[in-house]
Parts: C-alpha cells; sequence; structure tokens
C-alpha cells in the first residue's frame, strides 16, 4: 500500500484530523534541531531583496538586516505575518471568487486561521518568541473530559475522551492479563516478566484485583464515576459501567485517541496571548516600518551576475510594473505561486517549484454568547473529534471563566477541505454550526457570527502547505533548498516541517546562511 | 448539566434521523465512489475554479475552465486531473476512471464549452499513472 492510498483511506474513512495525524504519522513529525544559531559571521555588505514577510521573510530580514545588509521586504498583502494571521472584530477579509467576510466578533475576541499552537520542540519559535518578548500561554491539546464523537457510534451520542480512553485501555488490559493467565503468553515472556506484566496490565487499565475491566473503583477511577464524589450524607460516589471491548473496538472512536500521543502534539503545547499574529508583529517591531513595501505583487524574478532585478506591482495601482534590485534574493513566495512566476533559475530547481502539490485545509471561528461547553459540560480548551465533515471542534484556552467565546468550530484537511472551500463562506459556517449543534444542541441559540478561512482560496497563497511525499522529496527537495546565483528560497515549503512556523523558521535561517557565505566569497560559490 | 442530558438524550432521535440524511453539501464517504462528474466539480473543482468555473486571480490565479480553448483536446483535463500539475494535486487516487472521464466531460459541455466528444472510462484508463512504489520502508 502506498502513502497516499493510505491517506486517501484513513481521509475518506475517518475525516481531515485523522487524515492529519496519519501524515504525522508517515515521517513528516521531525524534532526541530534549532538550536539558536550564532549571528552570522562577519559583516555583510550589499542589499538583499526578501520576498514575502511571513515568517520566513521577516526572520531573513531581521537577520540579515542586523548582520549588516540592507534589507528590503515585498509583501503581497496589507499586512505582514502571511499564513501567521489572526482575524479579529473589524477585519476584512476577501477571498478569491470575491466573497467577502468583515469580522463581527466582540473586542477581545480572536480566531487562529493559520497556525494556532506551538509545540514545546518548536525551538526556533519559542526562541523568537523569547528574544522578542512574544507573551505565551498554555494550548489545551488534550482535553479529557471533551468528547470524541461518530456519527455512527453509540447512536451518535458524543463519549467523552476519559470514558473512550479508559474503556480501551481497560479491555485490552484485561484480554492482555486474560491470556497471561491461561498461559498463552508463556513462549512469549518468562515467568517472572509475566507477573509484572499482570501488575503492569492492573495499574495501566484499571481492572480488579482479578484482573477485570468492571464496575468498580479502579475502572472508575480511569473513566470517571456515574455520581462524583460529594459532601455530606449524600457523598458516596456511584461507580460507571464501562463499555466492553467489543462496542469499544467497533465503535471506531479509539481512532482519535491517537493524535495526542504523538510527538508533535503532546505537551506542552503553547499559543502567543491575544493571537498568533503577535510573532509577526513583533518581528515587524524589531525590524522596522519602513523595511517591508506591502500590496506588491511579484510578476517576475530575474538574475545576472551582478544581482537580482524583481518585477512587481502595486496591487493599489495596478497595471503599472515597478523594478526592485538588489545583490541577493530570499525567495519566501509559497510555490503554489511562485510556479507561476517567471523566475531565473536552473531547469532543476524550476522543475522542483512546479513540482509540489499544495494540500487543502479550511478552518472556521464561531463566535457565541455563552461559554456553554464550559459551565454546562466542564469542557476547559481541548479538542473534540468527530467525523462529521467540521473533523473537530477546539475549545478556547484563553479567557477561561469570561462571558462570550470563539471556539474553533471546525478543523479540515484532504477531502473534507476540498468540500468545504467548495462552498461560499457563509454556508461553510451554517454547516459548521449545523453539524456542531449534533456534538453541542446548545449551538443554536447561542451562536452569534463566525469567519471562515479555506486555504486554497486565499489569494496569498493558493493552498495551505506543500504536500510533500517521500518520493517527491527524493526528487526535488535539494532542488528547492539549494541557492541558485543569487536566489534562494525560504519557506515551510523548504523544510520537512511541513505547515508548521518552525519549519518555515527552520528553512529560513538555512538559506541566509547560504547566502551569506556566498556573499562573504565573493558572490561565487 | 440534567438539562444538558436531556437535551442530548432528546437529539439522539432526530439526531439519528439526521445522519440518515444525505447532505448535499458533503458527499458521504459510502456515497463517494458513486459521486456524479457535476458533484464532483461543486465539491472539488469549484473549491479553487470557482463556481462559474472562471478562475481567480491572487498573488498567483487558478486558470478558468470555462471558454479554455486547451479543453478542446479532452487528454488534456484528463491529465490534470489524474496527475494534477504545479500546486494542483493529483485527483487520480481519489477517483475512479469513470468518474474522471464524467468530470472531464461535465466540464467540457458547460460553463460555455460544448465538446460533444465524451470521454468513456476506458479512454481515461491509459492517463493513469502505475501505483507508486510502496514507501512502507519509510
Amino acid at each position: 500500500m502506498t502513502r497516499r492510498d493510505l491517506l486517501r483511506m484513513i481521509g475518506i474513512a475517518g475525516g481531515g484530523a485523522l487524515m492529519y495525524q496519519a501524515m504525522t504519522n508517515l515521517g513528516f513529525a521531525a524534532e526541530s534541531p534549532y538550536r539558536r544559531p550564532p549571528p552570522l559571521q562577519g559583516t555583510g555588505r550589499g542589499n538583499v531583496l526578501v520576498l514575502g514577510a511571513g515568517l520566513a521573510g521577516l526572520v531573513a530580514a531581521y537577520e540579515l538586516g542586523k548582520a549588516g545588509y540592507t534589507v528590503q521586504v515585498l509583501e503581497y498583502n496589507a499586512r505582514p505575518g502571511g499564513r501567521n494571521w489572526t482575524l479579529r472584530g473589524g477585519d476584512v477579509y476577501t477571498e478569491l471568487g470575491g466573497h467577502q467576510q468583515v469580522c463581527r466578533f466582540d473586542e477581545g475576541q480572536y480566531f487562529n486561521p493559520g497556525p494556532w499552537r506551538i509545540p514545546y520542540h518548536h525551538h526556533g519559535v519559542l526562541d523568537y518568541c523569547r528574544r522578542f518578548g512574544v507573551p505565551l500561554e498554555p494550548f489545551v491539546q488534550v482535553n479529557h473530559n471533551a468528547y470524541i464523537h461518530g456519527k455512527d457510534a453509540f447512536g451518535g451520542k458524543p463519549q467523552r475522551l476519559r470514558e473512550v480512553q479508559a474503556d480501551f485501555h481497560g479491555g485490552v488490559a484485561e484480554l492482555l492479563a486474560k491470556a497471561a493467565g491461561k498461559g498463552r503468553l508463556d513462549d512469549l515472556v518468562s515467568r517472572e516478566d509475566r507477573e509484572i506484566l499482570l501488575e503492569a496490565m492492573r495499574d495501566f487499565g484499571g481492572l480488579d484485583r482479578k484482573y477485570r475491566y468492571a464496575a468498580g473503583r479502579e475502572s472508575s477511577e480511569h473513566r470517571g464515576y456515574a455520581k462524583d464524589a460529594g459532601g455530606g450524607p449524600d457523598g458516596k460516589p456511584a461507580f460507571s459501567a464501562p463499555v466492553g471491548l467489543s462496542d469499544m473496538l467497533n465503535g471506531r472512536l479509539w481512532k482519535a485517541l491517537g493524535m495526542s500521543e504523538l510527538y508533535e502534539y503532546q505537551t506542552t503545547l503553547m499559543q502567543p496571548v491575544g493571537g498568533m499574529d503577535a510573532i509577526g508583529k513583533a518581528f515587524v517591531r524589531e525590524i522596522g516600518g519602513n523595511v517591508i513595501r506591502y500590496n506588491a505583487k511579484v510578476t517576475g524574478i530575474a538574475q545576472d551576475g551582478h544581482g537580482v532585478t524583481v518585477t512587481y506591482e502595486d496591487t493599489t495601482t495596478p497595471g503599472a510594473p515597478r523594478q526592485a534590485k538588489a545583490d541577493w534574493c530570499v525567495c519566501t513566495i509559497p510555490l503554489s505561486i511562485l510556479s507561476q512566476i517567471p523566475i531565473q533559475v536552473s531547469a532543476a530547481k524550476a522543475a522542483a517549484i512546479s513540482a509540489v502539490p499544495y494540500m487543502a485545509s479550511s478552518k472556521i471561528g464561531l463566535q457565541f454568547k455563552r461559554r456553554f461547553w464550559e459551565e454546562d459540560e466542564a469542557i476547559y480548551g481541548g479538542i473534540t473529534s468527530t467525523d462529521l465533515p467540521i473533523g473537530m471542534i477546539s475549545y478556547p484556552s484563553h479567557g477561561i471563566g469570561t462571558k462570550k467565546g470563539v471556539l474553533l468550530g471546525s478543523y479540515t484537511f484532504f477531502t473534507e477541505a476540498y468540500e468545504f472551500t467548495s462552498l461560499d463562506p457563509a454556508s461553510r459556517i451554517r454547516k459548521a454550526v449545523e453539524y456542531g449543534a449534533r456534538i453541542h444542541p446548545q449551538y443554536t441559540a447561542a451562536f452569534e457570527n463566525g469567519m471562515a478561512v479555506a486555504w486554497h482560496r486565499s489569494p496569498f497563497t493558493l493552498g495551505c502547505f506543500g504536500w510533500w511525499t517521500d518520493a517527491l522529496r527524493e526528487k526535488h527537495y535539494a532542488d528547492i533548498c539549494s541557492m541558485d546565483g543569487r536566489i534562494v528560497l525560504a519557506g515551510e515549503h523548504a523544510s520537512y516541517l511541513p505547515a508548521w512556523q518552525e519549519g518555515a523558521i527552520l528553512s529560513s535561517l538555512s538559506a541566509i546562511d547560504a547566502l551569506h557565505q556566498r556573499a562573504r566569497a565573493g558572490g561565487h560559490a | 448539566m440534567k438539562t444538558i442530558i436531556l437535551a442530548i438524550a432528546l437529539l439522539a432521535t432526530p439526531g439519528l434521523a439526521l445522519a440518515q440524511k444525505t447532505d448535499a453539501d458533503f458527499i458521504d464517504a459510502k456515497e463517494a465512489p458513486h459521486a456524479t462528474g457535476q458533484q464532483i466539480f461543486t465539491h472539488i473543482c469549484q473549491g479553487c475554479h470557482m463556481a462559474d468555473a472562471k478562475g481567480a486571480v491572487g498573488a498567483g490565479h487558478y486558470p478558468a475552465l470555462a471558454g479554455n480553448p486547451k479543453l478542446a483536446s479532452a487528454a488534456y483535463p484528463v491529465v490534470m486531473v489524474m496527475n494534477g500539475r504545479g500546486a494542483m494535486p493529483a485527483f487520480g487516487p481519489l477517483l475512479s476512471d469513470a468518474q474522471v472521464a464524467d468530470v472531464v466531460n461535465y466540464v467540457r459541455s458547460h460553463f460555455g464549452n460544448a465538446y460533444t466528444d465524451t470521454l468513456k472510462p476506458d479512454d481515461v484508463k491509459p492517463f493513469r499513472p502505475p501505483a507508486a512504489p510502496t514507501d512502507e520502508d519509510n
């Protein structure tokens, strides 16, 4: 079975969140090798054009500027950050196709349509946050009291993650203990190990003294009680009834347990206080506002032995090509767009630029007039997974206990993302509310407004992120990353951390290192 | 909390009924193999090429399929759909030969396109790339 077959199968059968989990399972996830780099050694001379003011471009502009280069950044949007982006009340977003959304969130409410969480091992992102004083707070990834929902499992009634996990572990532990008890593992484990294994299974699965996973103190300590312990005469807790292993296996809800066990989603994850765009804004503050030219649409990139010439137009006065010249160029334009721009590079690099498809993804932020998930259901942050088209619901990790909240009402990849993208924004929001109400009936009365971002409709990316496969990497990755004359590419697409901000940062640090070395060598390889 | 339990319980029955009802906006996994050319266009293609098939322009562009002279040869859109190109993903792995033929037929006979030659699944089959080598070692 090929990776694509597998992704297809999972994408169709399991929903987008599982699709993404599978992608990370298949070798995309890797620890960032970031160590804070020493400053570029020696003084840089000359000037550099940076194309794109996303995190890759901002890192390049900041570091090269510090090293002594004169830097100019051309950015298509009227704001910095690229996919490092936060929507707040009053923001206006017009997607490809012309649908315009005006964000009607209350003051203090926000939604990150792009990156929204930072794993603890994304040292590059965290280091810049530390250096620039961007305050971080915990991002709740796993919430044992959030739900796992299957439209055909348990009559469509959402199950608490806690219960699914306990019953899955308990059932498996009981099975293993039974097999060990009947001597069926005797050729696999020693007698001593068998005793330890039995003890471990009791611990792991919440089994009783007879190694049964049954209603009782041990199982309720894992899956929760039917009636919680209280005070006074009625304080005695009541044990809950586990779901049997066969029902648990057939319900398939265990599929959703794996995601948070993956390295990329293990605690602790973090988010910038007040919105992810705090990072992009901090870079701009450090770099200085005059370095970036906004509303600049790049239409051509040429180079010769002496320098780079970039043709662009100001999108507010289209039809009048302008030129910017520099000694060097760091190009962070997504390959989805760069593949459409004439660029003077080797045939191999041009082929690589045109070889990478872009993954579809879609996100929807919904504002509710009350935090019913906290008030009614004791869900504080975290994620509910579902095999409905919305993929997941994520509750805000911030503002707990306040009145209103914006939650992530849908996050999809691949097939569901294609379908959400194909709807107009108002329909996407309507659908997110309709499907979400099957998990939280309170949606209907509490919904106020929403924002929907489907990344293939984003005018500045035409997709979510570079969808590399191992075969594609083998053929083209080196050509994406190599310095070509006076031009070097950077961005998440030039990293092994697709879609992650860490990939953009590490790629940019690598790119400017190559550029600086070549510049110091007098422009020769 | 009691009211919520009640609310969920009340929802359970209509919720089940809802689950049986098909949603025109989303193709159920079980129905996906039967999706028609028109459905594939409105659920996948129009995400980028737009509902009127006129494409769109931003920092880059999505080509129009409406009135696109490249559609004169049916092989061209078949190759695009099957293998993708540039940022466009390959849809061959997601669609059957019949579906690729159907969606190409649909696009070539709508949006002002009026080509009369119709593809059959067997016409499309030769364009399907050989299965990629397995990468289970990775």
